[in-house]
């Protein structure tokens, strides 16, 4: 999939990807592409592995088939030291901020470069508020992560995943469970990421206005395929009914409103055992 | 019977399984040790919340008990007129047995069980998910320090439990009962031995600092990242801690004190 001038500027390339736990299958046989530079959305429905995909292309997690290359590495085939290089270049947004509790803001944004770096503290302090000032949070410095909103929190989580000055960036999920202005905020820094810093981006997400305004490239999953994929004017006109449910956020459709069980006159005139 | 045959076999093979999971894990841990070298602060750090803060809880309950022992071993030696002997049994039980295994126990319930749900807790937030991604390994950077400061507070809290114990059966033997306080010091002094006794009460404390940090880390790293899993796993947490004290006590206790 993908026509072959995306796969060549792409700076991570996923081919026949495939990955259960258990007997519960997530991906089948999927590929995509990333382009460098550019903001490509992974959308579909809650539940259908987006965030497993994310931790794939971090090295968490094994495929059972397939590769995952990152910058012409891949990634399942590199050693641990070579893998943690790696994610150096890479940063993340969890789904949760997942800030260190027991450290303040600034130390949180310093944590990374105290870690990687021999950079003396009145560097980092500077690189820090630097990074801080692009979210906006340089007065919550001293803030501890219990007393952040949730927005501040994922914001806070932004500025330490651009501390390295990585080559990509993975948000999960950004917008879920934020009001609309922290949604505003996030939208707006998540392109101005992107554009001031060149930062090539995947954001996982079921948002669909929020990705779809920003994205230059979309991908729906769903039932561990990809059933749509395009340039957001692409996927609204898609002709895929499932695609349209999903973008319309209607009810019924090819995706049930009912869990699958039996009919429901036997199952009120049954004796109540589980079946 | 048959399911009874098949859920034995399936449990009996689900413990050596994580008993295999958490012999690497400890191998991992054993690895980070060694990077903690250039970075003391972190372990610094550590030893004030395992070691530091479970300072009151053995200080108060060590007193307690050297009481308690001073106050029945009074009872029993003085019906054959050996209430001069009392220090030499206050400080060998203490010495020998109860100060490591309460303040293991104890150490256990405190440090143990705040070790497994704070662990148990990062994952369940995405921190050492997080930590991963930042290329940071969370066992070398969060395990390998508290575990070192486990290690390390274990024997020091038992000396401590001890110390404490003694000078309780002193306040109780020789300020409310009248034994004489130079036999209660000199008896002491005339029969515990160095190597006999300190050396394999610190043996002990060391092995059951071990094992309970172990337990403890491996229990929150283990954790099924819910609030069901974090509270499951620190009731495990006491709960296999305890036993595993017990019965290594007997173990190292047959092995140290077998030939006298």
């Amino acid at each position: 999939m993908g026509d072959t001038s995306r796969s060549q500027n792409s700076l991570v390339v996923v081919r026949n990807l495939s990955f259960s736990r258990g007997d519960n299958k997530i991906f089948t046989d999927i590929s995509m592409d990333f382009e460098r530079g550019k903001i490509t959305a992974i959308m579909g429905p809650s539940g259908t592995g987006k965030t497993t995909l994310l931790k794939l292309i971090g090295g968490q997690l094994q495929p059972a088939q397939g590769t995952i290359t990152v910058d012409s590495n891949n990634v399942h085939r590199l050693r641990r030291s070579e893998l943690f290089n790696l994610r150096k270049r890479i940063g993340m947004l969890f789904q949760s901020g997942a800030l260190l509790t027991d450290m303040n803001v600034f130390d949180n944004v310093a944590f990374p470069l105290r870690e990687h770096t021999q950079l003396p503290e009145s560097m980092i302090r500077s690189i820090v508020l630097m990074k801080l000032q692009a979210v906006g949070l340089r007065g919550a410095r001293y803030l501890m992560p219990n007393e952040l909103s949730g927005g501040m929190a994922r914001r806070v989580a932004l500025a330490r995943a651009i501390a390295l000055d990585p080559m990509m960036i993975m948000y999960d999920e950004p917008f879920t469970g934020q009001d609309p202005i922290s949604k505003g905020i996030l939208v707006h820094l998540i392109k101005s990421l992107n554009v001031t810093l060149g930062l090539t981006t995947i954001i996982v997400s079921h948002d669909v206005h929020e990705t779809s305004a920003i994205a230059d490239y979309i991908y729906v999953v769903s039932d561990g395929k990809v059933i749509g994929e395009g340039t957001p004017s692409d996927i609204k006109h898609s002709s895929s009914e499932w695609v349209q449910q999903f973008m319309d956020g209607s009810a019924d459709g090819p995706v049930h409103f009912h869990y699958p069980a039996r009919d429901l006159q036997d199952d009120l005139m049954s004796s109540g055992k589980r079946y | 019977m048959m399911a009874f045959i098949q859920t034995l076999g399936r449990n009996t093979r689900s413990s050596f399984t994580k008993l295999g999971r958490a012999s690497f894990f400890l191998l991992h841990v054993l690895t980070g040790v060694i990077d903690l070298l250039p970075r003391p602060r972190l372990l610094i750090n550590q030893l004030y919340s395992v070691g530091v803060l479970s300072f009151l809880i053995i200080t108060i309950s060590g007193l307690f008990v050297g009481m308690v022992l001073g106050l029945q071993g009074y009872y029993i030696l003085s019906d054959f007129g050996a209430e001069e002997t009392l220090g030499v049994m206050v400080a060998a039980s203490l010495v020998r047995e109860l100060g490591p295994v309460v303040s293991a126990l104890l150490f256990a319930g405190r440090a143990g069980s705040a070790l497994t749900a704070e662990i148990g807790l990062m994952k369940a937030t995405e921190q050492l998910s997080g930590m991963e991604m930042m290329a940071v390994d969370p066992i070398k950077r969060i395990i390998s320090p508290r575990f070192l400061a486990g290690l390390i507070s274990m024997p020091l809290l038992a000396g401590l439990f001890s110390a404490i114990g003694i000078l309780g059966g002193q306040i109780v033997g020789s300020g409310l009962l009248g034994v004489d306080d130079g036999a209660y010091w000199s008896q002491m002094h005339a029969k515990i031995d160095f190597y006999d006794d300190i050396v394999n009460g610190v043996i002990k404390s060391l092995v059951f600092g071990f094992v309970t940090t172990w337990i403890a880390l491996f229990e929150g790293y283990d954790t099924i990242p819910t609030s069901e899993g974090v509270s499951r796993a620190t009731t495990r947490t006491v709960v296999n801690s305890a036993f595993s004290i017990l019965a290594l006590d007997f173990i190292l206790t047959a092995l140290m004190f077998g030939d006298d």
